[in-house]
């Protein structure tokens, strides 16, 4: 029983709870249900000033209101967060805060999900009593990317205890002191860790802001769908933010397996580029030498008829869903293509000093981990064509080909959501929803499994490849045609040893590892 | 006696005998003076021997709290499992104190060798004397005074021949009041800005470098060498049950002889201010007094008729603090003064605190509007509200310090307020 020997019971606003020795009352207070209004805490940040003072709550038997953040459940312990103390404190601690706070909620970009609003509202007054001029501050710039309007912060050190925590660099610092207080680079120093952003997403107001987003976006006119950073194979989990089905941010979401509370730079920008490029939005075949648009009854009808199925090779792209790259598989398998390549970018490596399991891997694709899984072969540059052989390409792997690349194929099947030229060479284009506008799963340089939402809707009649492919492979005799992709997983997982007895739903939002047995690290010893 | 002015009240002379004594600055002047008897002593004690005694003899700590130093120093872990540190608080920034300043100028070994015993009593060996920024001026001479004693064996290794090491170095701060609370000390310290630390740990658990560290006021510790040598029956001869010894008493204002008096603890306050510093120059009336440095509270001219010692200034209604009375005669205006004292904590607010960062700044500019006469009677309420809101609100207690001074005035003077109002 030493469990029970180590578990408190406490009341925390007239609720019991039994909490682990060592749990702060804040974090009491969350098993009980309630939540106490706190700035300078963060969850992610280990140092615990207790500075902000809005947590504070009374405990019957202490003289003086406490810390929730910082002070220890204790056996017995009656808490009240909400007694008349309290919530007069914490009133005063939102008055003190809005003196000089310059109220350009309309303006700000935290607006609608800022705390100091949130709060505000809850337990502030209508009317300031504070009669003397405002102290004006005005806007700096932290780093390249990141702005630092000084008149809306409240000096709660998050982000400069993200630096010092968890990126390790103490390149910001808090300069002046008192009310003259204010956020700033450390004298000859420039903020430019590859973590950097992160300091905008803990910022509880709208102090600092991506350059990248400001003024783009009220919170409350964006849609938010749960992702995978496609930036590199550590998979860090995230959240889309979208308006007018643009992706205008990405935040981190917390995965405590994979990425925490953060996520880098780098993986910020990823999907915000992807809104550009030119896209395939309706299927093409090539009739008498010239490719045109075709309905997908018309052109998967079309393709199955004229695929031979001879040989030839392929090449799939390590950032494009394994679902995809299963139904391809099966394609190739029906049309003798064996192997089929990737290639990946590899970039610097750089990890986050606080949490070293998050890495921005020199990787730079979501899902080399599942391409290899599904029998693609690692390589370097695209494989050569032999006059009159197929060519099924997969995803983005033509970014970067020459024009002519696939012209001299017997059949050129391209399935992607860009096109770049060498695509022009096409015998047919199946336009594919890109990773954003659907659901599936990557699985992450350690063989986890992870789902993805649909944040996006796709141009034309793009559609994911697994539900064209499965349709197509009927048309070929192969299995029958999936629409939803809880079916789509079911098959491929059925067909793949790793991923035997995974499910779907099982996979929920923090993934699952591959078994060990078939995982392509572990088989390729 | 006094410094600069002797009096005649019967005192110890203590810690004050050489101040202004040229001669005690140098090592050589130091021993013909007597200096460094109580080391050899202390070395010859078992540790806990020495806080023992420091404990009996009822030491309280000069840096205005009065914690009993021996029972501070009883926290430290009794079986060290590395350094242990010891900080001498030479931060001295509260306005109207300035006695540190003149043990560390005059009687610079005398500090360290009751940085030593200390030292020894809690079993570090290795001193930090933390002085002030602004005493860059004269620092040079507690920096020659380390210096001499490490040549002359009564620092560094192997001290006096006992085996034992210790080693002293003098840091001197950027300029921060806040460095004179024991956390922000240790911040600064340790290269960081001066910004207190909630408590847990406390420095005995973890202060300097992690590792436990006490942290005594230069005052504190100037007395504990003849509290060693002379026991604590004879050092008990002064001062109350409660609050024993003496008390280098910094007198500032309306004054005819303003300046550090050793006084034993006890002594009438009254008699302080009329007696020892002859009252006001020019013979007008006192109106009021803040007895302990500007963060304690104000007293008016028919309150001062009390014990000035620990237990006696609490039991009036205000702190003994660092003994240091500031006197204002009739002419002086009290909002003013009071403006004055909340732009102080104004601009020295280190700025993590919610209450203290905004409400001392905008108490200062409450007061300054009241000052200008243009004030209402709401301001007062409002004031009334900000004393409620910054008491014990925060991690250190330097929002509380405007309190103090700023809610007794405006209990005791509220007829000059309302006066500036409604002119």
């Amino acid at each position: 029983m030493s469990d029970a020997a180590n578990q408190i019971t406490l009341t925390i606003d007239g609720v019991e709870v039994s909490v682990a020795a060592g749990t702060t009352l804040l974090q009491a207070a969350e098993h009980a249900g309630v939540v106490v209004p706190h700035y300078c805490y963060h969850p992610g940040i280990p140092s615990r000033p207790a500075q902000c003072r809005m947590c504070l709550v009374e405990i019957e038997g202490q003289p003086k209101l406490q810390p929730s953040c910082v002070f220890p459940a204790g056996e017995g312990m009656v808490v009240h967060t909400t007694s008349e103390a309290a919530e007069k404190a914490r009133q005063s601690v939102i008055e003190f805060l809005l003196l000089n706070h310059p109220l350009d909620c309309p303006i700000c970009d935290a607006a609608g999900q800022c705390m100091l609003q949130d709060y505000a509202f809850e337990t502030g007054q209508l009317r300031s009593r504070y009669a003397e001029a405002k102290m004006v501050l005005g806007r700096d710039r932290v780093a390249d990317d990141i702005l630092y309007f000084g008149d809306r912060c409240i000096v709660c050190t998050r982000c400069v205890r993200f630096m010092e925590d968890i990126a390790g660099d103490n390149a910001l610092v808090v300069a002046q002191r008192g009310h003259k207080a204010y956020i700033d680079t450390f004298p000859g120093r420039d903020l430019d860790h590859a973590f950097r952003g992160n300091i905008v997403d803990v910022c509880p107001v709208g102090a600092l802001v991506h350059e990248d987003f400001v003024f783009k976006a009220r919170a409350w006119d964006m849609d938010a769908a749960p992702g995978i950073c496609p930036g590199c194979s550590t998979g860090c989990n995230i959240e889309i933010n979208v308006k007018e089905n643009q992706v205008v941010r990405t935040k981190p979401r917390l995965n405590t397996e994979v990425n925490s509370y953060w996520m880098c730079d780098h993986g910020r920008r990823v999907l915000v580029m992807a809104n550009r490029g030119v896209r395939a939005e309706a299927p093409m075949i090539r009739r008498a030498g010239e490719l045109e648009p075709a309905s997908w009854n018309e052109a998967l009808a079309w393709v199955a008829e004229e695929l031979g199925g001879s040989g030839g090779v392929a090449v799939a792209s390590a950032s494009v869903s394994n679902e995809a790259l299963f139904y391809t598989r099966t394609l190739l398998n029906h049309l003798g293509i064996e192997g089929g390549t990737f290639e990946v970018e590899e970039g610097a490596e750089v990890t986050l000093a606080g949490f070293p399991k998050l890495k921005l891997r020199a990787e730079r694709a979501p899902n080399a981990t599942g391409a290899a899984l599904h029998g693609y072969r690692r390589s370097e540059g695209l494989p050569e064509v032999v006059d009159g052989a197929s060519l099924v390409v997969l995803g983005d792997a033509l970014a970067e080909a020459p024009a002519d690349y696939g012209a001299n194929a017997g059949f050129f099947l391209y399935i992607g959501s860009h096109l770049p030229p060498a695509a022009g060479n096409a015998t047919a284009i199946l336009p594919a929803a890109a990773v954003p506008e659907m659901e599936g799963t990557f699985v992450n340089y350690e063989g986890r499994v992870q789902r993805f939402h649909r944040a996006l809707r796709s141009p034309g009649v793009a559609r994911p490849a697994w539900m064209f492919l499965s349709r197509l492979l009927e048309h070929l005799g192969e299995g029958t045609g999936v629409r939803e992709i809880g079916d789509a997983f079911g098959v491929m997982a059925a067909g793949t040893e790793a991923m035997q007895g995974l499910t779907w739903g099982g996979l929920g939002l923090r993934g699952e590892l591959l078994s060990e047995a078939g995982h392509p690290a572990v088989a390729a010893e | 006696m006094g410094y600069p002015y002797s009096h005649d009240l019967e005192v110890g002379t203590l810690l004050s005998r050489h101040l202004g004594d040229e001669k005690a600055r140098t090592l050589a002047g130091w021993k013909e003076l007597g200096g460094y008897a109580s080391l050899p002593k202390a070395l010859e004690m078992d540790p806990d021997a020495i806080t023992e005694v420091v404990k009996e003899s009822g030491l309280r700590g000069r840096g205005g709290a009065g914690f009993p130093t021996g029972v501070k120093w009883s926290f430290m872990p009794k079986e060290p499992n590395g350094p242990h540190y010891l900080c001498c608080n030479a931060d001295e920034s509260e306005p109207g104190a300035f006695k540190d300043r003149e043990i560390l100028r005059w009687v610079p070994h005398l500090l360290i060798e009751g940085c030593l015993i200390a030292a020894r009593a809690i079993r570090a060996e290795h001193v930090y004397i933390y002085v002030r920024g602004e005493f860059f001026p004269f620092s040079g001479i507690v920096r020659d005074a380390v210096v001499e004693a490490y040549e002359g064996g009564y620092v560094g290794e192997d001290i006096l021949g006992s085996g034992w090491n210790c080693d002293v170095t003098v840091h001197l701060g950027a300029g921060a009041y806040i460095a004179g609370e024991e956390t922000g000390l240790m911040s600064s310290l340790m290269g960081g800005r001066a910004e207190p630390w909630i408590k847990p740990p406390f420095p005995a658990q973890s202060g300097v470098f992690g590792r436990p560290t006490t942290v005594n006021n230069v005052e504190t510790l100037a007395a504990v060498p003849m509290i060693v040598a002379e026991g604590a029956d004879w050092y008990r001869q002064w001062g109350t049950e409660k609050s024993p010894g003496t008390k280098l008493w910094c007198c500032s204002g309306h004054l005819q002889r303003p300046g550090t008096y050793e006084l034993p603890l006890g002594v009438n306050l009254s008699d302080v201010i009329y007696e020892v510093c002859g009252g006001d120059p020019n013979g007008k009336k006192i109106k009021a007094v803040i007895p302990g440095g500007s963060s304690t509270a104000i007293l008016t001219a028919d309150e001062l008729d009390c014990s000035g010692c620990y237990e006696g200034l609490a039991e009036a209604g205000s702190a003994l603090g660092t003994a240091s009375p500031i006197v204002m005669n009739e002419d002086t205006n009290i909002v003013q003064a009071m403006r004055r004292v909340a732009q102080f904590y104004a601009h020295e607010s280190c700025g993590q605190c919610v209450q203290c960062r905004e409400g001392t700044s905008w108490t200062a500019k409450i007061l300054q509007r009241i000052e200008e006469g243009d004030g209402t009677f709401e301001d007062l309420d409002t004031l009334y509200h900000l004393c409620e809101q910054m008491t014990g609100r925060t991690i250190c207690p330097l929002a509380d310090s405007v309190v103090f001074p700023l809610r007794s005035s405006l209990d005791k003077f509220r007829d000059e307020y309302e006066a500036l109002i409604e002119r």
